[in-house]
């Protein structure tokens, strides 16, 4: 898929181009496995994700779905959840897998690490309070291990108590026997999560070359 | 002072070593002192057998010539090395193999003074027994994860770099040659892109040593490193492609095609062999439960085989060492115990440091003794071209490269890849082959090998220190992984798998994870043994943390502090949710005696014991946290239901212990089943936290019975007898018992336990075994 064919919507392109990023050739891709994906409808719903095969076996599935429908990612200060979306909110999920631009200043880097750990921090923080409780972080655990049966449920709780644990004692220090570490904000995630470079880490490679794609 | 004593003790060596060698000849030229021995000793039989005193001390060197000798050099090396960390000055500014070539010269120039000739790094010695542990240390070690992150850049660089170089040094020293004309003019193309071919791998052994003591980071340490390794099938294929056909004098199109067939046949040979020896040691090691003490064997014989396997066939033996070490590595830790695994890492580590000092040691001698053959022209233009070569290749590649890279390299970690391109001892021992007919300027190469050699690894070497500091390259971050940096990788790989299957994109991570899955489903099922098998790598993760924590606990000494990553005063209360404080059966039990109580429980299960087993010398020592995995598990959850029983406490009448054993039945049932061991180190360090077990009961052991029992509780004790759990006291109080059964102090806390006790059970004696319980 080389040269790119000037479609109707060829000016939503172009502001959809500015808006997340991607190039033209790249959104034209995106809009081909958008429309794959939701049968040539306008919108895409949690069903049409759920039928992909290759996502069965993944342990984290709901929360990967859950994340294309929540306002949140939406970049436009929504907060809860839509039924179905649009390719702009489409595009606008994908564009958190974009790998960092060669030549980007410090500032833009770093707003771009805040902005892939948001999305990541939106995954966990499902209730929506703006901090991850044990709760939460536990579910989060099960679920990486939920492939592992009886075994993986047990040890979960203790994992997610150490990773806590680890959290508070980077992110508060000293607590008092009686106080209580109410969850992990975004800055102390943000914080704990300084030893991974998101932003090269989280980015899905394909976006970057201009290559035809395994269409299934 | 003790730099002097060290020096004097290293002196008596070297001048012990001497005279020996003057005794015999020298260790790699052949002998026939031993012949020419033998046969005046059988003259002397045939000729009048006179008798001749009996010897009450004879002088046999030929006896044990060899071994002493390896042993004497080996002793050397390793004294040398101890030496250079005593000067802490030295260490840090010239790097240790440059020292160690240094020391190689002289101790050659000694012997040259002596008149004897200085032994030469044999290429058989070197690549049959001093590379393999370097290669093997380095090749299990491997970060898996970078490496093949960055595997397409090290194969470019190690392949299309290596060929490249071989060219350019070749096609241009032939050029010089030709147009030197009248020394130089044998020094046919061929010959030259033999050289060029030599003269371009890039070391591992040099890296490695270089590398290690400049810390630098882990991404450019893999690519130098994982270069020097993967370049060993160019340098194969090319030596033998153009030492096969120097003799016939030119070479057409289908050599060169033959060379590439080969090249792939060596390279993936190489790797195939390595493959089929890893899983048949991580095979190996699932039945080794119950010999744990030869497990290290077959990792090491295992991987030696591997070695030995490829050069058999000529195929890449160092690919197939690395292929061998990090395919079997995965498995044989899940199925080792933890003392083999300190085991292999210490003896790799130790062989692979031996090796290397012993390596860098002869090539100083080497040069000393080689014949050698000094142009000025060739040897200072092979220097220059090198380099060169080497930094127009680099940067030439890393411009190709970072159109397909994320992370790209920049221009300093371009100089850095460039600078650490070292020559070793493999491009000496590969000359040192050559047959000197079909070469005849064989020295002549030698010695400008031997220039480059130096050149990089004195100069580079000692340079790239403080250039790495002057430049501010990023240096290797020393923080432990933690837990939630794994979780979120982890997180994170699902969720990039997601998002390919979703944009319908058969991506990098869709192929990592379908890998994954496979091993998961079906290779780990095959190697790995009993229930480590289903284990997820992050709950591997997890108890390898927990593991280290509470070694590390046992080795401060012990404590009620829980054990924490980081200094603070978090535990487990600040994060745990309050729960409502529920309807206890005692309400007189305070929350705080609660808590003190489960911490109690919590720490004992960490801490461990010494016990004196009877000594085996094919037996390990059982250790709680050895084969602790699946033990802690179950101690775990035994705990755990301890801890409900507590919080519930209900009243229990004392079931009366099983009658009492003799310390020695006591310590056979301890030895032979570590669960009852466990728990009884739990239950029994209630009241006894501060006593050691080794040493009898003192009286103090009374004292916190009273002062528990002042405390007024419940009479009632809960029994927490449980399925073939026995509440035994600890032996030593047993012993002391049976020592002085009419003492007062035995009556005194007897007495005091019956008060506690509503229920005496049925005789005084066993009331001591009852765990007085909880208050």
């Amino acid at each position: 898929m080389g040269s790119f064919q000037s479609l109707p919507d060829d000016h939503q392109y172009r502001t959809l181009s500015q808006k997340t990023g991607f190039s033209l050739d790249q959104i034209a891709i995106l809009h081909n496995r958008f429309k794959q994906l939701s049968q040539n409808e306008e919108t895409l719903r949690r069903d049409d994700l759920k039928t992909i095969q290759d996502l069965e076996s993944n342990p984290i599935r709901s929360e990967i779905i859950e994340a294309f429908f929540d306002r949140r990612n939406f970049q436009k200060d929504g907060v809860g959840s839509v039924e179905e979306i649009g390719f702009e909110e489409f595009l606008t999920i994908m564009s958190y897998f974009r790998a960092p631009p060669h030549h980007i200043t410090e500032e833009q880097r770093e707003e771009m690490r805040r902005a892939k750990l948001r999305f990541l921090f939106n995954m966990h923080d499902t209730d929506n309070d703006g901090t991850i409780t044990l709760e939460e972080y536990r579910h989060v655990v099960e679920e990486l291990l939920s492939r592992s049966g009886a075994l993986g449920r047990e040890t979960a709780k203790g994992i997610a108590d150490a990773a806590m644990l680890e959290v508070a004692s980077i992110s508060v220090g000293h607590m008092a026997p009686d106080e209580f570490y109410e969850g992990i904000t975004f800055e102390h995630f943000l914080k704990i999560l300084k030893g991974i470079e998101i932003e090269t880490r989280m980015h899905i490679r394909f976006l970057n070359m201009d290559t035809t794609v395994l269409c299934k | 002072m003790e730099l002097k004593m060290f020096i004097l003790v290293v002196v008596l060596l070297v001048g012990s070593l001497m005279p020996l060698r003057g005794a015999s000849s020298s260790l790699g030229t052949g002998t026939t002192h031993d012949n020419h021995g033998l046969q005046n000793h059988q003259n002397s039989s045939d000729t009048t057998p006179s008798k001749k005193p009996f010897p009450v001390l004879s002088f046999d060197y030929d006896h044990v010539r060899t071994p002493f000798e390896i042993s004497l050099w080996v002793l050397l090396a390793s004294l040398m090395k101890l030496g250079f960390h005593l000067i802490p000055s030295m260490s840090s500014i010239v790097p240790e193999s440059c020292l160690l070539i240094v020391v190689g010269l002289l101790i050659g120039g000694l012997m040259k003074l002596v008149g004897e000739n200085p032994p030469v790094l044999e290429s058989n010695i070197f690549f049959l027994y001093l590379l393999p542990p370097i290669i093997l240390d380095a090749g299990y070690f491997l970060p898996i994860r970078p490496f093949t992150e960055n595997l397409g850049t090290i194969l470019m660089f190690a392949v299309v770099g290596t060929l490249w170089n071989a060219f350019f040094v070749g096609g241009l020293l032939y050029g010089v040659c030709q147009l030197e004309g009248h020394r130089l003019g044998n020094v046919d193309l061929l010959s030259s892109l033999l050289f060029g071919s030599i003269i371009s791998a890039v070391d591992p052994v040099a890296v490695l040593a270089v590398f290690e003591e400049i810390h630098i980071n882990e991404l450019l340490h893999i690519l130098v490193f994982g270069e020097s390794l993967l370049n060993d099938a160019v340098t194969v294929v090319l030596y033998h492609l153009f030492e096969e056909y120097t003799s016939v004098g030119t070479i057409n199109v289908t050599d060169v095609f033959l060379g590439i067939v080969c090249f792939l046949v060596v390279s993936l040979g190489g790797i195939v062999v390595g493959a089929i020896y890893g899983i048949l040691a991580a095979f190996t090691s699932r039945f080794t439960s119950h010999l744990r003490v030869i497990e290290p064997l077959f990792v090491f014989v295992y991987s030696y085989m591997a070695y030995l396997s490829a050069e058999l066939f000529h195929l890449s033996g160092i690919m197939a060492l690395i292929a061998c070490g990090a395919v079997m590595r995965p498995y044989v830790e899940a199925n080792i115990s933890h003392k083999s695994h300190t085991t292999i890492k210490y003896f790799l580590k130790m062989w692979s440091s031996v090796s290397d000092t012993l390596i860098f040691i002869f090539l100083g001698v080497s040069t000393v003794a080689g014949p050698h053959e000094w142009n000025w022209i060739f040897v200072v233009s092979t220097v220059i071209f090198c380099l060169v070569a080497r930094v127009l290749g680099v940067v030439g590649l890393t411009f190709m490269i970072n159109k397909f890279r994320i992370v790209k390299l920049t221009s300093k970690d371009q100089f850095i890849i460039a600078y650490g391109g070292l020559r070793g001892a493999i491009a000496f021992s590969l000359v040192y082959l050559l047959n000197e007919v079909h070469f005849p300027m064989r020295n002549m190469f030698l010695t400008a090998i031997i220039t480059v050699i130096f050149f990089t690894v004195f100069v580079q070497g000692m340079t790239i220190r403080p250039l790495v500091d002057l430049l501010a390259v990023k240096k290797k971050q020393e923080t432990k992984r933690s837990i939630n940096e794994e979780i979120h990788t982890q997180f994170l790989d699902h969720l990039l798998t997601g998002i390919e299957d979703i944009c319908g994109h058969y991506g990098h991570h869709h192929w990592k994870d379908k890998l994954n899955r496979f091993n998961k489903k079906y290779v780990k099922k095959c190697l790995i043994a009993g229930e480590r098998s289903k284990e997820p790598q992050l709950i591997a993760f997890y108890h390898k943390m927990e593991m280290k924590q509470a070694i590390e606990l046992v080795e401060s000494g012990g404590g009620s502090k829980l054990p924490s990553a980081m200094p603070s005063t978090i535990s487990m209360q600040n994060i745990q949710p309050k729960k409502p404080p529920q309807d206890r059966a005692l309400p007189q039990l305070s929350k705080a005696r609660e808590e003190e109580i489960r911490k109690i429980l919590r720490t004992n299960l960490q801490r461990t014991r010494q016990r004196l087993r009877s000594y085996n010398r094919h037996t390990l020592v059982v250790d709680p946290y050895e084969d602790g995995w699946n033990e802690i598990l179950i101690k775990k959850k035994k705990m755990m239901e301890l801890e409900k029983k507590i919080s519930q406490m209900n009243n229990y009448l004392t079931v009366p212990a099983p009658p009492p054993d003799s310390p020695t039945i006591a310590r056979a049932r301890l030895a032979s089943d570590p669960q009852a061991w466990g728990m009884k180190s739990v239950t029994e360090s209630i009241p006894t936290i501060k006593v050691d077990l080794a040493s009898p009961q003192s009286p103090e052991s009374v004292n916190v019975v009273d002062e528990l029992s002042k405390k007024g509780s419940q009479p009632k004790v809960s029994d927490e007898e449980e399925d073939g759990l026995t509440m035994k006291v600890p032996s030593p109080v047993k012993q002391r018992k049976d020592k002085k059964p009419d003492e007062e102090d035995d009556k005194e806390p007897q007495q005091r336990f019956m008060r506690c006790l509503s229920d005496p059970g049925p005789a005084a004696e066993e009331e001591d075994e009852d765990e007085p319980f909880l208050p």
